[in-house]
């Protein structure tokens, strides 16, 4: 699966009622990390886009309801979501290999 | 936990302009090569417009910071994104240890971790570090929005602050433990009283941060002893006090200036054989993305021309040759 986008209409049943883990990308469009961070997350999406996840960005300026309820409070923070609940949150940047390290560890 | 990991040719920390070009080169010559930072792009990550890159009309500094990573990743560079915490030479090499619980080892090490936003070192200040606890309120001011935040600071950026989050916060503090601010600008100085939401607290210093988890509470010490420490209760503290070479955790194992910079000769070389350095964080006078990237280049090769004579390796040519890419 490819790289999706997240919100406040469909992070429940995009994220949260998920059959496969999820790792989504808080960021915004006025970050700059942000915009450093975004495309290892979209290359990543495009080399696990066979295996069983889901990867996808949130934007914390539309998305705010999701964003406070995680207390998001610094961007870029990845976090990852297995059977709804919060189960890895990673502020700040991070590479390639981390982030699929950190899928692979609750895939398993 | 210490783990140990296999063996680099060259080891870069610190991902910036110097770091990324650094590894650009080391990875053209074919040395095996590992970056070890905290994050991409640095200071240039929060630069919005880069106009003097040669060859490059108009980047944004992340796009600019991605291109770059992008090329490192083509040679086949690695990163761990990681804070290294100690640097020790042994026998024909060097030991890396970072706090992600890693000890890594290398035959070169080119230290390219720039400059750092300088912190207050007071109590709660790490452990609240991005939960409420910021660097940088260009990029973190839009999560105060309604809410309370404080900053501490009185130069040019803390006043760009103020601006920055009276737009969209509740209410603002500001802190200087000076008398007046007569280190920022004055047209900025004199803007202050126009801000209706803004509460400036002059002779004063936050001494400690608290929250459980998340910053709830500041600490607040009157340096002229007019009333007792008292707390202001935040949702946020901006420290914007400016950026310093953070090299002390080097201990005594490279020659520092009396300001904490790497001395550096010109070729990058420290004063430990096998040891480099180069852009922000060096005795190098401008701070300029094209001349970190200069100079992170010629730390490279440098570090080639060490590795060549201390391994008697060839050192592979860099004329283009067609080299092929790893991701």
């Amino acid at each position: 699966m490819s790289e999706l986008t997240f919100d406040d209409t469909n992070f429940e049943s995009e994220v949260l009622k998920s059959e496969v883990p999820v790792l989504v990308d808080f960021s915004a469009v006025w970050c700059g990390p942000c915009k450093v961070q975004g495309p290892i997350v979209d290359e990543l999406a495009e080399e696990m886009k066979s295996q069983p996840v889901k990867i996808g960005k949130l934007d914390v300026d539309s998305a705010q309801e999701t964003s406070q309820k995680y207390e998001i409070m610094s961007i870029p923070t990845l976090a990852i979501f297995k059977s709804g609940q919060l189960v890895e949150k990673m502020v700040g940047m991070r590479s390639k290999d981390d982030l699929r390290a950190a899928l692979e560890k609750v895939m398993a | 936990m210490v783990e140990a990991t296999k063996k680099y040719d060259v080891i870069i920390v610190g991902a910036g302009p110097a770091g990324l070009a650094a590894a650009i080169y080391t990875l053209r010559k074919e040395f095996s090569t590992l970056l070890i930072s905290e994050d991409i792009g640095g200071q240039v990550t929060i630069t919005n417009e880069v106009e003097n890159y040669p060859g490059i009309d108009f980047a944004t500094g992340p796009d600019l910071m991605t291109a770059f990573r992008k090329q490192v990743d083509k040679f086949g560079g690695k990163f761990d994104f990681a804070r290294v915490e100690k640097i020790e030479k042994n026998g024909d090499g060097f030991s890396v240890a970072a706090n992600n619980g890693k000890t890594y080892s290398a035959t070169v090490v080119i230290l390219a971790f720039g400059l750092t936003p300088r912190s207050l070192g007071v109590p709660g200040e790490d452990r609240l570090k991005g939960r409420g606890v910021a660097f940088c309120a260009t990029c973190d001011a839009p999560f105060y929005k309604g809410k309370t935040a404080a900053i501490v600071g009185g130069g040019n950026s803390a006043m760009e602050a103020v601006e920055e989050l009276c737009k969209v916060a509740k209410q603002v503090y500001l802190l200087h433990r000076g008398a007046q601010f007569d280190r920022a600008e004055q047209i900025l100085v004199d803007k202050l009283p126009s801000f209706p939401n803004l509460k400036v607290f002059l002779n004063s210093e936050v001494v400690e941060f608290l929250g459980d988890k998340k910053l709830e509470k500041i600490l607040v010490h009157d340096n002229t002893l007019q009333q007792e420490n008292f707390e202001l209760t935040v949702d946020g503290c901006f420290l914007e006090i400016g950026y310093i070479t953070q090299t002390k955790w080097l201990g005594g194992l490279v020659k520092l200036t009396d300001r904490g910079e790497i001395a550096i000769n010109e070729r990058c070389e420290t004063s430990v054989p096998g040891l480099f350095a180069a852009g922000d964080v060096t005795t190098l006078p401008f701070k300029q993305i094209v001349i970190s990237s200069g100079e992170g280049a010629k730390a490279a090769l440098s570090a080639a021309q060490y590795i060549s004579r201390a391994t008697g390796r060839e050192v592979k040519p860099d004329w283009g040759t067609g080299k092929k890419s790893n991701s």
